[in-house]
């Protein structure tokens, strides 16, 4: 079973702390949306469960196995980066079978994997061309087929789509979404842009200054934020917020500010009385 | 282009430009000339009437074919040819290891090391022959290829990390951390993709080394006594000299056969050697 | 089977053994150990170590075939007392600060030459870099036929224009040999200063001279309020490498006169040659060689500090 569970996770940079006390538990087959804004420490609890950053305290587990130790390469997960990161110096079907080169996995078992995944994808044809004579949907293509042929226990995604155009973005976004279920695998994606999050994800972690504010369903995010700051980031448009002031009125409480004035609803009144 | 009226342009621009490219290629013209003169005409003084010096009437190959006939010379090219390819070899080697590891791991004492590495570039080889002549005798290496070849890198090895640390920095490291999480060791990540990619500095590092050992003369000098063993550089300085007499005709093809191997790979591949240049200043 | 399949099928492998050395290797910190040592050895072997071989000498009064004792400072005291081994740091000295002065401004104005577009410009500039190139041996014997007292081209050349009316001893004239020497040294050094300044000039955003000339800026303004300024760094450190070189210069001052005519032309390292190599007294050349040690340093610091803070500028 490929969940990933992430105890008491700690990152500290000289004096900076970057990720601080999360614990979180991505279940089998899930797809996990860390989003907030640029310095929350989704990147780097990403990484560290990659094992690109050392932890400086905490767990990792994938599957049931404690991967603080061990290095990238024996970790059994594949991903995805925002800049692509193909191989130049070799061709599309290089690239994608590198990962399966170095497992020592026999040549027509690496050619069956790489010609499905590039029929998943479509980019059966650009299989000998380089990453230079690609445009960057068509790297962004590559690069989730290299991380398909590895058959990984989870996928990890470092804002995949950033570096798209608009419109290409919704369209890739929709293929993920179908891609994902058709996998079926684990997966962890990170991003800032919380319109992804909500479209792609089965569940949302909402991050901020190395902290977890919240975890749940997107609309469960939506319809009940924890806090200001989640309540403010998902939505589009954002919410509204408005200062008021509280009083005791003739049926009630009641909120005013200069605009306008409304009466504070009954089911909210215990949460606001002091 | 200068702005202006044509006469600006040459005044400013094409005789100053005519005026440098003149003075630095004529020397090798020159060599060239005497190279085929026959040697009445060169021994001719200065001062004599009807003296055309830029050229000659009768060109001849004699002074070549007596280079080739009856001196080492093809001994010392072939000499140069091992020792500069053997020891640009090993340092390349040095190098490509010694650039990746300062530029792309972090390790206690990266930065000393590197400045370490940058000081021995500084220490020029006339200030340490004396002692080495004698340690290259006490490691039995006095007179043969090996006292070069092994005190070569000593120079190349410096520039060529230097140059290549260059390089490595300029590759993103998602490359590497996408090739471990593929499953790549960090040595294989090095030797599948680092490497490969760094090819135009590597190239650019072993020309510029190449030339640099082709260049090499006092360790050569002091190192190398018997005339089989000596280098090109060497041999045309204390064996074409007889005497108090120099065998001009001899000397100048000598010169210029001995420069031509260098000039020959410069030819081919002068954006690497230019890149190599200006990687090691801009660097 | 599908992907999905696979991967469901299966629990996580435990991951792959391994053997201890690839283990230590994904460590930083061995692996960089690995990649260095051989660098690290070479180095001290043939740089450390007769460094420290040297000094050691320069204290003894080691001949060839004889060993030495020690002896303190009584080497250098005595070549403070050589007029020799005086005349050799002058020279060195004026040879250096010449040269590099000559190199750079030569170097500079070819560069600006080279920085504009005409036709076989990569023609040019693929040949402008063959006096560098080429070994300094071969190509300084060039011009010490050029020189020769009796057959030089030059002297031909000018007694045609009528401008010299005897014949120059440009070699043999202790007043003119330090000058020819410097002149062969500029000869080589100018198209490295050339191509490295060419290149830092590139590097200049052309729009910044363009922005100079519509505010008014005359080109000798715009050269130095805007292009010196940026090209400063790849300056220091040309000049810094040249320095260096043209200091321990040893081949050009052997094949051109030796060091002479009566020392006129000896530099350090040719004074350390001919009383270590020559006559054989191994302690006190090796005292000669060490003796540029100091001097270099100063040199090498100074620069350093000033690309440092032109760096940080």
């Amino acid at each position: 079973m490929a969940r990933v569970l992430i105890r008491s996770l700690n990152k500290m940079y000289d004096d900076v702390q970057a990720v601080k006390d999360v614990n979180l538990e991505i279940r089998d087959k899930e797809f996990v949306v860390l989003v907030g804004p640029s310095g929350c420490g989704k990147t780097t609890t990403l990484r560290m469960v990659a094992g690109l950053e050392s932890i400086t305290s905490g767990q990792v587990l994938i599957g049931d196995t404690v991967v603080n130790e061990l290095p990238p390469m024996d970790r059994d997960i594949a991903m995805v980066f925002q800049n692509y990161a193909l191989y130049p110096h070799m061709s599309v079907y290089d690239n994608m079978a590198f990962g399966l080169k170095m497992r020592k996995v026999d040549r027509a078992e690496i050619r069956k994997r790489v010609h499905d995944a590039a029929d998943i994808l479509g980019i059966r044809d650009y299989l000998a061309r380089k990453p230079r004579q690609l445009s960057g949907g068509q790297r962004q293509r590559v690069a989730l087929g290299r991380a398909i042929v590895r058959h990984p226990q989870v996928f990890l995604f470092d804002e995949p789509l950033s570096n798209l155009d608009a419109k290409l973005r919704v369209q890739m976004r929709v293929e993920l979404k179908k891609l994902h279920s058709r996998l079926n695998t684990t997966a962890i994606y990170v991003t800032h842009d919380q319109v992804e999050a909500m479209t792609l994800g089965d569940r949302v972690v909402v991050m901020k200054g190395g902290l977890v504010q919240q975890v749940g369903e997107p609309l469960e995010l939506y319809n009940a934020p924890v806090n200001r700051f989640v309540a403010g980031f998902l939505g589009s448009p954002a919410m509204n917020f408005a200062p008021v002031r509280l009083s005791n009125g003739k049926d009630g409480l009641r909120a005013d500010n200069p605009g306008f004035g409304i009466d504070v609803p009954a089911e909210i009144r215990p949460r606001l009385q002091a | 282009m200068i702005e202006g009226a044509k006469w600006r342009r040459w005044v400013y621009f094409y005789i100053p430009l005519g005026g440098f490219i003149f003075w630095l290629l004529f020397p090798f013209y020159w060599m060239l000339v005497t190279s085929v003169r026959p040697d009445r005409e060169l021994y001719r003084p200065w001062m004599a009437p009807n003296y055309t010096p830029f050229w000659t009437a009768h060109p001849t190959l004699v002074h070549i074919v007596d280079l080739l006939t009856e001196t080492l010379f093809t001994r010392w090219m072939l000499n140069t040819l091992f020792i500069a390819i053997v020891s640009t070899l090993i340092s390349l080697f040095c190098g490509i290891f010694a650039g990746y590891a300062l530029s792309r791991l972090k390790f206690p004492f990266a930065g000393s090391l590197g400045t370490g590495i940058f000081i021995t570039y500084l220490v020029p080889q006339t200030l340490l022959f004396i002692p080495l002549a004698d340690i290259v005798r006490n490691f039995q290496l006095g007179d043969t290829p090996w006292a070069l070849i092994l005190t070569y890198p000593t120079f190349l090895i410096p520039f060529c990390t230097w140059l290549l640390m260059g390089y490595f920095k300029a590759i993103p490291r998602e490359l590497e951390e996408c090739a471990r999480i593929d499953g790549a060791t960090r040595w294989k990540a090095m030797a599948y993709i680092i490497i490969p990619i760094a090819v135009p500095g590597i190239l650019s590092a072993g020309i510029f080394a190449f030339t640099l050992s082709w260049n090499e003369f006092i360790y050569a000098l002091v190192f190398l006594s018997s005339a089989e063993q000596k280098t090109v550089s060497v041999g045309v300085t204390s064996e074409l000299v007889r005497g108090d007499v120099f065998y001009w005709g001899q000397l100048m093809a000598g010169a210029l056969l001995g420069s031509i191997p260098v000039a020959f790979i410069y030819s081919f591949f002068v954006e690497h050697y230019v890149a190599g240049l200006t990687g090691s200043v801009k660097g | 089977m599908a992907i999905s399949e696979a991967v469901g099928q299966r629990a996580f492998a435990k991951a792959p053994r391994r053997d201890a050395v690839t283990r230590l290797l994904e460590d930083e910190r061995w692996l960089a150990a690995a990649l260095l040592l051989p660098t690290v050895v070479l180095l001290a072997l043939f740089i450390a170590y007769p460094f420290v071989q040297g000094v050691l000498l320069a204290v003894t009064d080691t001949k060839v075939g004889v060993p030495g004792r020690f002896v303190g400072v009584q080497n250098f005291i005595a070549l403070l007392h050589d007029s020799i081994f005086r005349t050799a740091v002058w020279n060195t000295f004026v040879y250096t600060a010449v040269a590099t002065v000559f190199k750079l401004g030569l170097g500079l104005w070819l560069a600006l030459l080279l920085n504009r577009h005409f036709k076989g410009k990569a023609f040019t500039r693929a040949f402008i870099l063959l006096p560098f190139i080429i070994p300094t041996v071969l190509s300084t014997f060039a011009w010490k036929w050029m020189f020769d007292p009796t057959f030089s081209v030059i002297n031909w050349t000018l007694f045609q224009l009528d401008l010299i009316h005897g014949r120059i001893n440009w070699l043999g004239d202790p007043d003119l040999a330090l000058i020819s020497v410097i002149i062969v040294n500029v000869w080589r050094g100018v198209p490295f200063f050339a191509i490295s300044l060419l290149a830092g000039l590139q590097t200049i955003n052309p729009e910044l001279q363009e922005a100079a000339a519509i505010d008014g800026a005359r080109p000798w303004q715009r050269f130095w309020h805007v292009t010196w300024p940026l090209l400063l760094p790849v300056t220091m450190v040309v000049v810094l490498f040249s320095v260096i070189q043209t200091f321990a210069d040893f081949q050009l001052v052997y094949v051109l006169t030796g060091g002479g005519p009566a020392n006129a032309t000896q530099l350090f390292a040719t004074y350390a040659y001919q009383i270590g190599v020559g006559t054989g007294l191994l302690s006190e050349g090796a005292a000669v060689s060490l003796a540029m040690f100091p001097f270099l340093l100063i040199v090498v610091v100074v620069q350093l500090l000033y690309i440092r803070r032109v760096e940080v500028h």
